[in-house]
């Protein structure tokens, strides 16, 4: 019976995904689902913007299925960065049921102790999800994390601009012929794990002498990097306005759809693969609720929407399996495993390391003229001085006009 | 006027979201994540003095530009009919009905190296110019977007000046330059300072100005306080004593032109 319904349903995505996403989300246990139902319970779902299926081009609108199956109320809510929600959590005040950060983000929520621990009772649907993202190392007992979506980097070029020998390589950031051409990540992660890599370090810096060099590194490499960007790749990429840029394979696919000059290659020393993965933070109020969002969202169907919406790869089988071979068989999102076996996920830096890291990256982004360490702390002296010089004379002149203005006779205009 | 009931409201709102955060910035500057004291933080600042200069060199030349292109706009609104004045106002405060991202991502549209501006020099075979991510784009992006703000006081008090007192400095024998130095800019002191004010202070503290039209490649004060509350390593520590540095710089542009304000209420006593 489940094999018939999911051929109908692949069938279905096969026959182009354009018919109206109106007929409800087969599930298996349907009772899981309900038994909430009419209790009035609601979830909080803090997501990255635009990746979650929403009803449009034909796909699913997974949070509208979820409150109809569920009769949970789901306020959904958009983050752009890990940082982001990172801060929001430590500032206190929030109360999530479900985040979606990154690896690395992950792993240190946990050592931090931000995250509950799942229930996995109440995620049978895990079973879809591939062994090889089993225990992931920002998550090595897989207690804690569902995986969303994966993807690696890679460089995206313009076929126009950038001589094919000049390919293969991180090398080609480096590559002085395509002076103020070049796009960099503007986050520290990215750009020091590549800069790391290309020194054949791990991409997880170990210690501050590779940092330092990376830092060199990136500090030579900088007049030839036309700006640090993140989302404007998409318009200076597809608008011609620089000839190489490294970003994310999902995104990638979407800049070539628009631009067929785009080429796209993943350097062979080997790359990142991140994993966005579905976590529930200490501050939720309803877990139950949240354990079951995170099985719906794992239900072969709804991720295969959600996978064909974001354009990222997909971590569970389930989902492939029903999905159209053009979109499955994309080198650029499912790389060969020979691609894979060279590709390092982000593990959690000590905060001492996060530290360095962060100081790196601000030298890096601060211009070379120097001063003295002393300029500003006396600058600060100075400044308060004057100001308390001017603010007391006034106060001293102020009284003696008075004074005056008491003692003279008023004057005829 | 005795009674201080009705400004109880105000007194209460600046308490809790003036007073009390300001109070909390100083102490983060001065304790470490444990709550400890130290001021390891107010010294680290040291090690962003070109950040610093920077910020400050680029927001200078920005208010200095900001003075020459709106005070003779200025005077010339306020010599206009009044119903002309109302439009022309308008046609200031214009640009401020727009989101201010929106504004500043215009100008990357016009300055890209594919972008209008090198399209139409292309037209007659020049360029393409290197417009976009250099430190001129950023003052552009600071002086179209603060420009209102210098405008906007030098009008209001150049419309007070009659055009009697102009005309009769020039029958006491002022030439134009005199009028100017010699009349209207004494008058128009505290407009200029509070309209540079107005401009140096969001310039001095702007983050996204420069990394749209900046790159990126070269961070602004703000960027680096954004860096330290939203980045990677998340140290609010430092990020509050960067904050408490450029207040006491902001503290010394407002006495300055407390000061300005004041001499010229003073010289009207006299």
């Amino acid at each position: 019976m489940k094999k018939i319904l999911m051929m109908g349903a692949a069938i279905c995505l096969a026959l182009g995904l354009s018919l109206p996403a109106l007929a409800a989300v087969q599930v298996e246990d349907e009772a899981y689902y309900t038994r909430f139902k009419g209790q009035g319970k609601s979830i909080n779902v803090h997501n990255w913007g635009e990746y979650i299926a929403d009803g449009s081009d034909g796909y699913l609108d997974v949070v509208k299925e979820f409150e109809e199956l569920t009769g949970i109320k789901v306020n959904y809510t958009t983050f752009s960065t890990n940082e982001e929600v990172y801060a929001r959590l430590r500032n206190g005040g929030a109360n999530y049921d479900i985040l979606v950060p990154s690896d690395y983000m992950v792993a240190r929520m946990i050592r931090e102790g931000m995250l509950e621990k799942l229930d996995f009772d109440n995620l049978p649907n895990f079973k879809y999800i591939d062994e090889s993202f089993h225990n992931p190392n920002f998550d090595p007992t897989n207690e804690y994390s569902v995986p969303y979506t994966w993807g690696t980097v890679g460089i995206i070029y313009n076929t126009m601009m950038v001589d094919e020998q000049d390919l293969g390589s991180w090398d080609l950031l480096w590559n002085a012929k395509y002076m103020k051409n070049i796009l960099m990540f503007a986050n520290p992660r990215d750009d020091f794990g590549i800069a790391l890599k290309r020194l054949g370090y791990p991409m997880n810096p170990e210690n501050p002498q590779q940092l330092q060099e990376a830092l060199e590194l990136l500090k030579e490499q900088k007049p030839l990097v036309q700006a640090y960007v993140m989302d404007e790749i998409f318009d200076k990429m597809i608008g011609g306005e620089a000839a190489i840029a490294p970003y994310y394979a999902g995104d990638a696919i979407t800049m070539m759809q628009d631009n067929p000059d785009l080429g796209y290659f993943v350097p062979e020393e080997g790359t990142n693969r991140f994993v966005d993965a579905v976590v529930i933070p200490t501050c939720a109020q309803e877990k139950e609720c949240a354990e079951m969002f995170i099985n719906f969202l794992m239900e072969p169907e709804v991720a295969a929407s959600n996978i064909s919406y974001i354009g990222y790869s997909s971590p569970n089988n389930g989902a492939l399996a029903i999905m159209p071979k053009e979109i499955t068989g994309n080198k650029i999102a499912y790389p060969d495993d020979e691609v894979i076996a060279k590709t390092e996920g982000w593990i959690d830096l000590s905060p001492e390391m996060n530290l360095a890291v962060d100081a790196a990256w601000t030298e890096l982004l601060s211009t070379d003229e120097q001063y003295s360490r002393w300029l500003i702390p006396i600058m600060m002296l100075v400044c308060i001085i004057m100001s308390i010089t001017i603010n007391v004379s006034r106060a001293y002149r102020k009284r003696r006009d008075r004074k005056y203005a008491d003692q003279l006779p008023p004057r005829t205009r | 006027m005795k009674t201080k009931t009705p400004a109880l409201p105000y007194v209460l709102w600046m308490i809790i979201f003036t007073v009390i955060p300001l109070a909390l910035v100083a102490f983060y500057a001065i304790t470490d994540p444990q709550g400890h004291f130290t001021i390891d933080y107010i010294s680290q600042v040291g090690e962003y003095t070109p950040v610093l200069v920077r910020s400050i060199w680029l927001a200078a030349v920005s208010s200095v530009i900001s003075l020459l292109i709106a005070y003779p706009l200025a005077f010339w609104i306020s010599r206009r009919a009044w119903n002309h004045q109302r439009t022309m106002v308008m046609l200031v405060m214009l640009p401020m009905w727009m989101n201010f991202l929106l504004r500043t991502y215009a100008w990357m549209t016009i300055l890209e190296k594919n972008g209008l501006i090198n399209r139409f020099l292309g037209l007659f075979g020049i360029g393409p110019l290197e417009l976009i991510y250099t430190p001129g784009a950023v003052v552009l992006g600071m002086i179209y977007n603060y420009l209102p703000a210098m405008i906007l006081p030098l009008y209001s008090i150049m419309t007070k000046i009659p055009n009697s007192i102009i005309e009769a400095a020039q029958d006491l024998g002022c030439n134009t330059w005199d009028v100017l130095w010699k009349v209207l800019v004494p008058l128009t002191v505290p407009g200029i300072s509070t309209g540079v004010i107005m401009v140096f202070v969001p310039s001095v503290s702007t983050f996204i100005i420069s990394r749209m039209l900046g790159g990126g490649g070269n961070l602004l004060i703000g960027d680096l306080i954004e860096l330290q509350f939203l980045g990677n390593a998340y140290n609010p520590n430092l990020g509050a004593a960067i904050s408490l540095v450029l207040m006491v710089l902001i503290l010394l542009c407002m006495s300055v032109t407390n000061q300005f304000g004041d001499e010229e209420k003073g010289e009207m006593l006299k």
